[in-house]
């Protein structure tokens, strides 16, 4: 069993740029379902195989896709999210950077009466091992197993599952919810699926500092989890008031350090790793029946 | 990005935000004149730097008459203001704000937010003006009125009643602060601002409410439907590395140790920092390369980490999912060839095309430290950083 997306989903590409085209041929070959793309006035043409309608509408008609990723510029990208959420998709994951906070606010308020679920901005997507990719991840370094996997950073939920994967450790699904300061699905969203899943055993969480998402992903730890949980927090030493690359990843008056983050985390009886070296094995030992 | 008050002040004006009489200044002839044009009778002096703290830092001074104000102006004008946020090496003072006196009754504290966890806007109001919110919040959190507001319904009547009669005005003074509040919310949304903070908002003898201080901070990512604000953009207020970083579309933040460090993608770039700091080095920078990273990119990428003189080794650490780890590589052996690298260079490559990437390491001849795993990049270069100091 997995969260989100399997070898079941019909995914559409909403934004056929280079960058959507490069992914889409990826997931195609990773063996997900592309069954169509998305570009305003290039409906009726076909690109790399996959043929192109002009609205999310049209194509979920002939199709029936039901998961989008999109990969529109940001001053289209909330109009994109919401044109998923009005057309029927049931998850949508938006890997455009640079969206205003403005427009995911509005977006994300008129999504709360959607049974949409959006996974983003600013993320990475999401990957099914050895049933679907859904956005940019390199599918290639996961292997199928028990290990959900839910994080705000791209590249460092690579590194993550790397070292899983180097354990022999398998991953249900993986998870890249993004590190912009409004997001759709929350680490608390991510961890209430997984907990749900009957194919995931354990949970390895990737926080980063900014905003307080990870303190009440570890309220939800303590009140709601079974499953053993391991985390890392990124940006222990990051300076006050520095945007660390990401918007969302800031300490502001005070507030959002990892320090704090990792406090609540391990109050919640979640196995921190100080070293971002030893995810992995901090894991093998916190579950140790999961260790291949 | 942040602006400074006398810009604020100019925005909140143009929203119909009450704001005390002002001229900017650049030199003290042009406080005198500012001063005798303003014709007030007390006038304040305001150093204009992005930063809090400038009264006690002495950055703020009264004069009672034009020529008193030139003479303040000639003290605050290229002084160096310390003060606890702009860090022990302080910010020199290129411009001051001259502005009318206010006869203050009652000192208070507004200010709009976009409240991450709430996923609404906040305002957020408080009896105790002149402080920093974050004491209060630590010290007297029963002080501070918080109000959410709905981002797509926009401000309501009753936020302001809430506000205003939680703070103890009067009727008419809530109406006032209805239109005040109204305006400030306008120009949050217009702007695309991410904090909007009056501190202290006053309430003068006659029981006027009026913007004393005034802080805007914009959304980066919106500024590119802002000209108008992109342009208040103060380049002077910038450390000059980042400036140079931005112009090439790296992420990249100052610090102070002697690692310096290229990663690709931002959480991967935090994590390599903490990396360094368990193995017991200090990182010289955080700096994101991006998606797209490529041959010139890392060129350039390496010229900016070499500007810094405390450098004694760099660790490139690159997990490629997009990027490719060959382009990388050729990067790395290209800046190192022609910009004449003499610190150790530690390289860990994994991910897409990693083994082509270290082939072509090892190929070049150069004295690259290849790194396998995290763990072990973060070891080597601590290590390559202390044989070198």
């Amino acid at each position: 069993m997995t969260i989100l997306c399997d070898k079941n989903t019909k995914l559409l590409v909403q934004g056929m740029g280079r960058m959507g085209q490069f992914h889409a041929k990826l997931s195609i070959e990773y063996g997900t379902q592309v069954v169509g793309g998305v570009a305003p006035g290039k409906g009726g043409q076909t690109i790399e195989g996959i043929p192109i309608f002009d609205t999310v509408y049209a194509a979920v008609q002939a199709t029936g896709a039901d998961a989008s990723v999109i990969f529109v510029p940001p001053p289209g990208a909330a109009d994109a999210i919401l044109e998923a959420a009005d057309a029927g998709i049931a998850l949508a994951a938006c890997i455009t950077e640079g969206i205003p906070a403005l427009d995911m606010l509005r977006a994300k308020h008129t999504l709360r009466g959607s049974p949409m679920r959006l996974i983003g901005p600013n993320c990475p997507g999401v990957v099914t091992p050895g049933q679907c990719r859904i956005g940019i991840m390199p599918a290639q370094i996961t292997r199928p197993g028990p290990v959900g996997v839910v994080s705000r950073s791209g590249t460092l939920t690579y590194e993550a599952v790397d070292q899983l994967s180097r354990l022999g450790i398998g991953q249900s699904t993986c998870v890249g919810i993004g590190g912009d300061p409004v997001i759709g699905t929350t680490f608390t969203d991510a961890l209430a699926l997984f907990e749900a899943d009957p194919g995931t055993l354990a949970v390895v969480m990737i926080g980063e500092i900014g905003g307080n998402a990870e303190e009440t992903a570890a309220q939800f730890v303590k009140e709601h989890m079974s499953k053993p949980v391991v985390a890392f927090i990124a940006g222990q030493n990051a300076p006050p008031g520095k945007r660390m690359g990401h918007a969302g990843a800031i300490i502001a008056g005070g507030k959002g350090r990892a320090s704090d983050k990792i406090a609540a985390l391990e109050a919640a009886g979640v196995a921190v790793s100080r070293s971002p070296a030893e995810i992995g094995e901090t894991l093998a030992k916190h579950a140790p029946s999961l260790a291949g | 990005m942040n602006v400074h008050e006398y810009q604020a002040k100019a925005l909140l004006r143009e929203f119909g935000v009450a704001v005390p009489q002002g001229r900017l200044a650049t030199t003290p002839a042009e406080a005198e004149e500012a001063a005798r044009a303003l014709g007030a009778k007390v006038l304040v002096v305001k150093a204009q730097v992005h930063a809090g703290g400038r009264g006690k830092a002495g950055g703020i001074k009264l004069a009672k008459s034009p020529s008193e104000a030139k003479q303040v102006a000639s003290e605050i004008l290229g002084m160096t203001l310390r003060s606890p946020q702009t860090g022990p090496e302080g910010k020199v003072v290129r411009k001051v704000y001259v502005e009318e006196g206010s006869a203050i009754a009652n000192e208070l504290y507004l200010a709009i937010v976009l409240d991450r966890a709430a996923e609404e806007f906040a305002i957020i109001a408080s009896t105790e003006g002149g402080m920093e919110i974050e004491v209060v919040a630590e010290r007297s959190p029963e002080k501070i009125i918080t109000v959410h507001v709905d981002p797509n319904l926009g401000i309501q009547g009753y936020h302001a009643r809430r506000v205003g009669f939680g703070l103890g005005l009067t009727a008419d003074q809530v109406k006032q602060l209805d239109a005040f509040l109204g305006g400030l919310y306008r120009l949050f949304v217009a702007k695309d601002a991410s904090l909007a903070e009056i501190n202290p908002l006053v309430v003068t003898e006659a029981g006027d409410l009026v913007a004393l201080d005034g802080k805007l901070n914009f959304d980066d990512n919106a500024l590119y439907r802002h000209p108008e604000i992109a342009a208040l953009h103060d380049p002077e207020e910038e450390d000059p590395r980042e400036l140079e970083a931005k112009k090439i579309d790296l992420a990249y933040v100052g610090l102070d140790g002697d690692i310096g460090c290229m990663v690709n993608g931002a959480g991967l770039a935090m994590a390599t920092l903490d990396m360094i700091q368990v193995c017991g080095g200090s990182p010289a920078n955080f700096l994101d390369a991006g998606g797209g990273a490529d041959k010139e990119k890392v060129k350039e990428a390496f010229k900016l980490i070499l500007r810094d003189p405390n450098v004694k080794a760099i660790l490139v650490n690159i997990f490629g999912g997009i990027v490719r780890c060959d382009l990388i590589a050729e990067g790395v052996v290209a800046a190192a060839d022609e910009l004449l690298v003499k610190v150790p260079l530690v390289v860990r490559l994994q991910g897409t095309n990693a083994a082509e990437g270290r082939a072509i390491l090892a190929k070049s001849g150069l004295n690259i430290t290849p790194a396998e795993t995290l763990g072990e990049a973060g070891e080597k270069a601590v290590a390559a950083a202390r044989a070198a100091a």
